[in-house]
């Protein structure tokens, strides 16, 4: 039985469209990834999930409880964790702990084992009002709150939003190692990069998903033929590539610009020899393996021009 | 020709707590200076004092030649600042926010018209000018907000996560303003948790509790850490210990 199953979920808030029709299934145990910028739907999507906001059309089951009428009983099988900082800041750290396990029915003690990894590393500040803790004691908190009545599902909006890189990777090892209790895990992020760390993923924009497989299957599926270009003045490479007729797409990707060609087959030596007539001379040329952003940015101008048509 | 930015052992202590701890360096003019760090490394107080917003307990820093702690006025001038938390007032309209920003720096409100429609003209914003900031994609905002900070032509562009959660290719399409802008002459000072971006920069600094535990260009990073990429230069410096 798949753990989430979303029907042609439709959201709009006044003009702005939310969410066009969005169906997805989360199998159990399954760690799903919901990739997209800010603003194309991602919270609302996890806010009607979490029983928390109600679809203008479509419906939502969770464990095979419907997310609109069953949402007494989902709760208690829920952890949400959303992505501002919502925790009672004039609580201690214990003491919103032991505010979380109450109003869930249970105590701190009973699912422990859960949270230990993580609470030990808050332990030393167990008695620190909430509000005056670091920004990655927080999230740390807050996850340990969502989890405190073990969930079935782990809904988390963004928990590496405006997080070093560092954080990031340590947030990720931790809900690797959720990831053994059993736990079917939905999250989101606006970082392309942290798509491998999930089993499948959705990358959606502007209130639709435009793709939904396994990270590899998604990277394998890239349409064009792409290449690699590094040269010391890499910018002013920039309009140069864009003017060539056979181009797809260029963009900067950190200490190379990734060209895409519109045709299949190798054309490294006719790029070069551009290239050169257009008064590059140094450039290096290899053939590169798309990742997730090269894919998402491929689908993003599919998308643009199918709304324009 | 002067650095545009000039530190020398800049302290700034809150109680017990030193926040940044003798940094020094220089930007030259027309450079684009990545400030990197962990989260409560010290960036944003770093870029407080630079701005004028806080004073240093020690050492001094000149902004567009002129010293922070005692010609506040005239740095403030000088320079232009957005971040990805605050950028524009949501509910003015884009219109509204040019002629705001632009009379808060100072400009001539006849200019201001001027720029103001060339302005619109280069964003392709002009059928949008009645609009509220509020109803604006993300990436148009920061795209905006951008412009915005650089209306009174600063010497220096202060950027603190311009592209936090902005999608993939109105990320790169604000880096693309980001060269215009270096190329024409004035220093653009940035921050990002995306690493891919720090090879965009023309030099690179890393902060770590306070201090500045590397800087040079991107490449000069990768070759004395043998890194193949900022990220991982970046973990093996933030947490030497995971790293290795």
């Amino acid at each position: 039985m798949a753990a989430i199953v979303a029907e042609r979920l439709e959201k709009r808030y006044g003009t702005v469209q939310a969410l066009r029709g969005v169906s997805l299934e989360v199998a159990e145990g399954e760690c799903f990834g919901l990739i997209g910028p800010d603003g194309a739907g991602k919270t609302s999507l996890i806010r009607i999930l979490a029983t928390l906001l109600l679809p203008d059309q479509g419906r939502a089951e969770l464990l095979g409880l419907d997310a609109v009428k069953d949402f007494r009983k989902l709760r208690l099988m829920l952890g949400y964790m959303p992505g501002r900082f919502s925790l009672y800041q004039d609580l201690s750290v214990e003491e919103n702990l032991w505010l979380f396990a109450r109003l869930f029915g249970t105590r701190v003690d009973t699912h422990y084992d859960l949270i230990r990894d993580i609470y030990v590393q808050l332990e030393p500040f167990k008695t620190r009002r909430a509000g005056a803790l670091s920004g990655g004691m927080k999230q740390k908190l807050a996850l340990c709150c969502a989890l405190i009545h073990r969930p079935e599902i782990l809904l988390l909006d963004e928990p590496t939003t405006g997080v070093d890189a560092v954080s990031r990777r340590e947030f990720w090892e931790m809900l690797g190692r959720l990831r053994r209790h059993g736990i079917t895990i939905l999250v989101s992020t606006p970082y392309m990069d942290e798509a491998g760390r999930c089993d499948r993923v959705a990358l959606i924009q502007e209130g639709q998903l435009l793709r939904v497989d396994t990270p590899q299957a998604i990277v394998d599926g890239y349409p064009w033929p792409l290449y690699a270009i590094g040269a010391p003045q890499m910018h002013h490479l920039l309009p140069v590539l864009r003017a060539y007729p056979h181009a797809r797409s260029v963009f900067p990707f950190g200490e190379s610009l990734h060209y895409a060609d519109t045709r299949p087959g190798d054309h490294q030596p006719e790029l070069q020899a551009y290239l050169l007539e257009a008064g590059f001379p140094d450039v290096q040329i290899r053939p590169a393996q798309a990742g997730i952003e090269d894919c998402f940015m491929d689908l993003q101008r599919t998308q643009a021009d199918q709304l324009l048509t | 020709m002067p650095p545009s930015i000039q530190v020398e052992e800049l302290t700034r202590r809150f109680g017990s707590f030193t926040a940044v701890d003798r940094i020094s360096f220089e930007v030259a003019q027309g450079e684009i200076f990545g400030f990197l760090g962990a989260n409560g490394a010290g960036k944003t107080t770093a870029i407080r004092i630079l701005c004028g917003l806080l004073s240093p307990t020690s050492g001094r820093a000149a902004v567009a030649g002129y010293d922070i702690a005692r010609q506040t006025d005239q740095v403030k001038r000088r320079i232009g600042y957005m971040s990805q938390r605050f950028s524009l007032y949501d509910d003015l309209t884009v219109e509204e926010n040019i002629l705001f920003y632009g009379g808060i720096y100072g400009l001539k409100f006849k200019d201001l018209r001027v720029k103001s429609d060339q302005l619109l003209e280069r964003l392709s914003l002009g059928e949008l000018r009645k609009s509220f900031i509020r109803d604006l994609p993300l990436g148009w905002k920061q795209k905006l907000a951008f412009s915005v900070a650089l209306l009174h032509q600063p010497a220096i562009v202060f950027l603190d996560e311009p592209t936090g959660g902005v999608d993939p290719i109105t990320r790169r399409q604000f880096w693309e303003m980001i060269y215009e802008t270096a190329d024409a002459g004035t220093t653009v000072f940035v921050t990002t948790h995306y690493m891919d971006e720090a090879e965009y920069c023309n030099r690179v600094s890393i902060m770590v509790d306070g201090r500045i535990a590397a800087m040079d260009t991107p490449g000069g990073l990768k070759a004395s850490f043998q890194a193949g990429s900022i990220d991982e230069v970046f973990v093996r410096l933030v947490r030497p210990a995971a790293g290795s």
